[in-house]
């Protein structure tokens, strides 16, 4: 299923980016080229830099040296957040943040690609179009029977599904998936690791990921972070066996 | 259902209050004298001042310290057409300039105060001000994300920097004293019993109209996205959409409706002076849509009546203490009733969140 | 025929003014025109008692006796005019020395002359300054013989500084000694001086001596310049140090804790009432302590102020950790409840907080004046700052906070209370905001309004300076002060104060986090 390079098309390109806060460098000259249509694991200890690598990719933080170039020769850096997600990049953190308030339904509807601006959604009447794509996603996250509950309601493993499920209504060109089985039972592990490689099938996809048996599960290239750096790249097996990694990172 | 019960309320009780003030002779034991209608029109204006706020808190998590600049400005706006309607019946007689200004040995009328005997102009002013001056600051602020708690200061600022500049004598509005002594309105002299009747019916009209648009707003697709940048902007973001385009927008409307609050009062109260800028008096107003439940609407009419027929009840009775019960008011309803009174009765609404968690610990 | 005239008076006068000059004393027996060639040869005598008999003349206590003597009457004593002493039997026939406008005008110049050969050096240099101000050429004489007389430099150069103005105005002074007086003038520098200059410059004067005012004239107002820039500079750090004691305690609580206290401002309001009830208690109980009132005021009210914040963290705030707007609106209602209360313990008049001895009373330096209450209140607010700033660095509680605000759930985990440590320091907060009102007691009015008038400013200062950088706070105040004190002689105050806040709305729309942020991933919140 997994789907490296069918053509050296490059979809986002990290060139020496560096990021420093107070004196501390969260990234240092990183630089990452990612294919269209690829999947990428990136692993690292604690304090790697890749939350804040995630962060200058979608324009929440400014990097003070480096490009970020995105397709053809869009560069990420000049643009805020919301340019960024027009552009077709799709952001889910972390710690899964849904919109409690509102159904499940709603959130998709909020999150389908459309017009995002206030005299649009002023007067928006939902159409027979949205609501098809809404059914199509909640049937991919295996949400269909709780589109009328409160997304607060939810459990933990609901919500990062749904988050998930907003980041497809999107329609994104590359996803960026921030820890997404962090907290998950072992069952929902494997969903959610099928669930990726479902996505992964029509768009680029950027995985974040601490568990090494769901990186192992997901098997594709992995890129291991090192003090805002790229420590050692390849496939699992490589990288574990890389001397350097095991030194930082696994070998502890 | 409560939504309709509440307009039923205030537009009943409106014509009700009329007509047993008008159709009800003196002596019988059932007539509503009509100091009693100036203050239900008063308690009126002050739940649009309410609404305007719940609008902007409840639905947009801006906390505003500073709605009663807006509910002033547009109150300035219709006292100075009342005080041009004045004409040569001021105690100076003269035709064009108020009683203030032939005191102040003032020449002529100032250029602000051109047009104000236009009812049209005036009505406009009443909209525009408070509206220009909430896209101005709500452009740099909500651009620039400034939000939460520093929203909150700098609009008390704002509210505080026009509380001292009204002050001042040479600013051309009254100076301390406001303006005052207003004779009639549109024509109709404002003492008579029906123009305080009609004024009493007119805010309930208003009331009612910026209750049906604000529910319309916030239960659009326009409305959930609102409610989505209150509880977590930054999520927002990364869908693509600009919180600050949504903050603007109902910052504006929230504004103007405060406007028309404060335009409704004056003719009722009979003066505006620059106490209404007064920080305390924003803040009083953020106190009555959370007794009445934040983010209901219902709720901050239901405060807005309620909180200030306790102070016309308490500062006739006991006046020393209503600063005591108003301000364990502010300390009970924040620790023990968040959800206000219309999370007691009905819906148990939640209590919406303020923290916004979107920031992530470190990896 | 005319002449003839004049002639015959010359010589008719010419023995009675000779007999004048031997005895000015002699001339109060004549008419008006001797009376005043008398007060004139008196005042230049340097007679000990010329200065008590002209002033007797001018409160009409001047008699003379049938006899052609001299008495000036003290009460109920008659003093004998030329000797000063009582005489044994009264005289006959006193008659009161009468008085026209001419004679007044002698006495009064007389008068000015005379007290710059007072004994007193600073009654000599007041005589000068007299001098300067009324430039009357008639006083050229008398000051020649003091300057020669004159032996203290301060009094030397006023009285230098007042020939020179005389020299100015009097039409027979050369171009030389007019040329010198301007220089004299312009190295006294002062406002005074600039408009004599002035005067010089456009009145009936030699070419040169028009110049060289001019010139003069411009050089002081370079100076004035300088000088006002100085008082503003020192008015500024006045109101800033006021700011920064308002806005220290706040930078703890807000900028430190993030707890928006609306009632920080009646933390301010209790020291100062605090301070009000000590120099009560001193009065009635301890007088001869009253002159150390404010010392002892000092800790009392930061103890109070610090004691009532406690109890506010631990009955209200603790609860609403992480919900900024409703600790506002919460802590907003007990500024209300604070306020209210001592309206109804104290009343709701301003209260009389006296101010100690050595406060009063200001400085001259140059053309700066320095009001001692300000100058103390710069150099309280500076210790009072250094204090905190040594107790958040040095001091196992300064640590321990540090450590739970940096990462509350690892100061618990190491074994931090830190339950106590978030009371300790909304205490410490609270009481810097009592120290404050001690300070504010000096100056302002003790109402229980005084809090709400500081607490939007102490919210902008800390804002403005960067929440949690107490540097930031001290430049942030000083800069406010200063700003607001150089807006106002452009704006007038209203305006200045106005024009104040909206600056700062728009600079912290322009960097919401203030002059001095902290950068990192922490405030990313």
């Amino acid at each position: 299923m997994t789907t490296p390079h069918h053509h050296h098309d490059t979809l986002l390109y990290l060139d020496g980016v560096s990021v420093s806060f107070d004196g501390f460098r969260a990234l240092n000259a990183l630089s990452l080229v990612l294919e269209r249509g690829e999947m990428r694991a990136v692993i690292g200890p604690n304090g790697a830099g890749k939350t804040t690598m995630m962060d200058v990719i979608t324009g929440k933080t400014r990097p003070d040296t480096g490009r970020v170039v995105f397709g053809k020769d869009t560069d990420l850096t000049r643009l805020d957040e919301p340019a960024i997600a027009d552009l077709g990049i799709g952001r889910k953190f972390q710690k899964p943040t849904v919109f409690e308030p509102h159904t499940v339904w709603d959130n998709l509807l909020l999150a389908l690609a459309g017009d995002r601006r206030p005299r649009f959604t002023l007067w928006a009447r939902q159409s027979s179009e949205e609501s098809d794509r809404i059914e199509a996603i909640l049937k991919t996250i295996r949400l269909g029977d709780h589109r009328g509950r409160r997304a607060g309601d939810l459990s933990h493993g609901q919500k990062q599904w749904l988050e998930i499920g907003m980041l497809l209504a999107q329609e994104p060109h590359l996803l960026l998936v921030d820890e997404p089985v962090a907290g998950m039972t072992d069952a929902e592990t494997e969903q959610t690791a099928e669930l990726l490689r479902e996505i992964n099938g029509t768009r680029s996809v950027v995985v974040v990921e601490h568990d090494m048996a769901f990186v192992r599960a997901l098997g594709v290239k992995v890129t291991v972070l090192h003090e805002g750096s790229v420590l050692s790249e390849g496939s699992i097996d490589h990288v574990s066996n890389d001397p350097r990694v095991i030194e930082v990172y696994l070998g502890r | 259902m409560s939504m309709r019960l509440c307009l039923l309320a205030v537009l009943g009780g409106a014509i009700l209050l009329s007509v047993l003030n008008l159709a009800v002779p003196p002596a019988s034991a059932l007539h509503v004298p009509t100091y009693a209608i100036s203050l239900a029109g008063k308690y009126l204006s002050y739940a649009l001042l309410a609404v305007a706020v719940d609008l902007v808190w409840g639905f947009g998590g801006i906390l505003s310290l500073g709605h009663a600049a807006f509910f002033a400005l547009g109150g300035y706006a219709m006292g100075m057409y009342l005080m041009r309607q004045i004409g040569t019946r001021g105690v100076y007689g003269n035709a064009i300039l108020p009683d203030f200004m032939v005191f102040l040995n003032y020449k002529e009328l100032p250029l602000t105060w051109y047009g104000f005997d236009n009812a049209g102009y005036a009505i406009l002013m009443v909209l525009l001000v408070p509206g220009v001056l909430a896209l101005i600051f709500g452009w740099l602020a909500f651009r620039s994300r400034v939000s939460g708690v520093y929203l909150s200061i700098i609009t008390q600022a704002l509210t505080y920097a026009l509380l001292l500049a009204f002050f001042r004598n040479d600013m051309g509005f009254g100076g301390n004293n406001g303006l005052t002594d207003f004779k009639d309105m549109f024509g109709i002299p404002l003492q008579a019993d029906a123009t305080r009747c009609g004024l009493l019916i007119a805010t309930a009209v208003f009331l009612s109209g910026a209750l049906l648009l604000a529910r319309y707003v916030v239960t659009s697709r326009f409305g959930k996205v609102l409610i989505a940048v209150r509880d977590t902007e930054s999520r927002t973001r990364f869908l693509g959409y600009r919180p600050e385009r949504y903050k603007l927008f109902v910052w504006v409307l929230s504004a103007v409706m405060a406007g028309i609050g404060g335009a409704l009062y004056v003719p009722q109260v009979g003066i505006i002076n620059p106490g209404e800028f007064s920080p305390a008096n924003s803040i009083e107003s953020v106190i009555w849509v959370a007794v009445g439940g934040r983010g209901t609407l219902v709720g901050a009419v239901l405060g807005a009546v309620l909180v200030n027929f306790g102070k016309t009840v308490f500062t006739g009775a006991l006046p020393e203490l209503w600063l005591f019960a108003l301000g364990a008011l502010f300390i009970l309803v924040t620790l023990l009733l968040p959800g206000g009174i219309m999370g007691l009765i009905g819906r148990p609404a939640r209590r919406p969140k303020n923290v916004t968690p979107a920031a992530e610990p470190a990896e | 025929m005319k002449l003839l005239r004049c002639l015959l008076l010359v010589l008719l006068l010419l023995p009675f003014a000779a007999r004048a000059q031997d005895d000015p004393f002699a001339g109060f027996a004549g008419g008006y025109e001797d009376i005043r060639h008398a007060i004139e040869a008196l005042a230049l005598s340097g007679d000990k008692q010329a200065e008590p008999v002209i002033s007797a003349l001018q409160a009409g206590n001047l008699y003379l006796a049938a006899d052609k003597t001299l008495w000036i009457k003290q009460g109920d004593a008659v003093l004998n005019a030329r000797t000063g002493e009582a005489a044994a039997t009264p005289p006959d026939g006193l008659k009161k020395v009468r008085l026209n406008n001419a004679v007044r005008r002698a006495i009064e110049a007389a008068m000015g002359s005379l007290t710059l050969f007072s004994a007193d050096p600073a009654t000599r240099a007041s005589a000068a300054e007299a001098v300067f101000k009324s430039h009357d050429p008639a006083a050229l004489p008398a000051l020649t013989r003091a300057l020669a007389k004159e032996s203290d430099a301060g009094v030397r150069t006023a009285m230098e500084q007042a020939r020179a103005a005389a020299l100015l105005a009097s039409p027979d002074s050369g171009e030389a000694d007019r040329l010198a007086a301007v220089t004299v003038l312009r190295d006294r520098g002062d406002l005074e001086a600039q408009s004599q200059l002035d005067a010089v410059a456009n009145g009936h004067q030699p070419p040169t001596v028009q110049k060289a005012a001019a010139a003069a004239v411009a050089a002081i107002a370079r100076i004035q310049q300088m000088w006002m820039l100085a008082q503003g500079v020192f008015y500024g750090l006045s109101l800033g140090s006021v700011l920064l004691l308002a806005a220290a305690g706040l930078a703890i609580t807000f900028g430190v804790m993030g707890v928006i206290n609306m009632a920080h401002g009646e933390m301010v309001m209790l020291g100062a009432y605090t301070t009000f009830v000590v120099q009560q208690v001193l009065q009635s109980y301890a007088p001869s302590l009253f002159g150390a009132s404010l010392f002892i005021a000092i800790p009392l009210s930061f103890i109070v102020s610090g004691a009532v914040g406690i109890v506010i963290e631990r009955t209200l705030i603790r609860f609403l950790y992480g919900r900024p707007l409703e600790t506002l609106l919460a802590t907003w209602g007990l500024s209300l409840v604070l306020q209210q209360a001592v309206r109804s313990i104290f009343g709701a008049n301003n209260r009389e907080v006296s101010t100690p001895g050595f406060m009063s009373g200001a400085a001259q330096w140059g053309g700066v004046t320095i009001t001692y209450n300000r100058l103390y209140i710069i150099v309280f607010a500076v210790i009072v700052v250094a204090a905190l700033m040594a107790a958040l660095r040095f001091t196992a509680l300064g640590l321990q906070m540090r450590a739970v605000t940096q990462n509350r759930r690892m100061a618990a985990a190491m074994g931090i209370r830190t339950p106590w440590i978030d009371a300790l320091t909304f205490g410490l907060g609270s009481g810097v905001a009592g120290l404050a009102g001690v300070a504010l007691s000096q100056i302002d009015n003790v109402s229980p309004n005084l809090g709400q008038g500081y607490i939007i400013d102490s919210f902008m200062v800390v804002v403005f300076g960067g929440v949690g950088n107490l540097w930031g706070t001290v430049v942030s105040a000083l800069t406010l002060g200063i700003a607001n004190k150089f807006l106002e002689p452009l704006a007038g105050a209203v305006l200045a104060k106005i024009l104040v806040l909206v600056l700062l709305i728009l600079f912290i729309q322009r960097k919401p986090r203030g002059l001095f942020p902290l950068k990192g991933r922490a405030v990313e919140a």
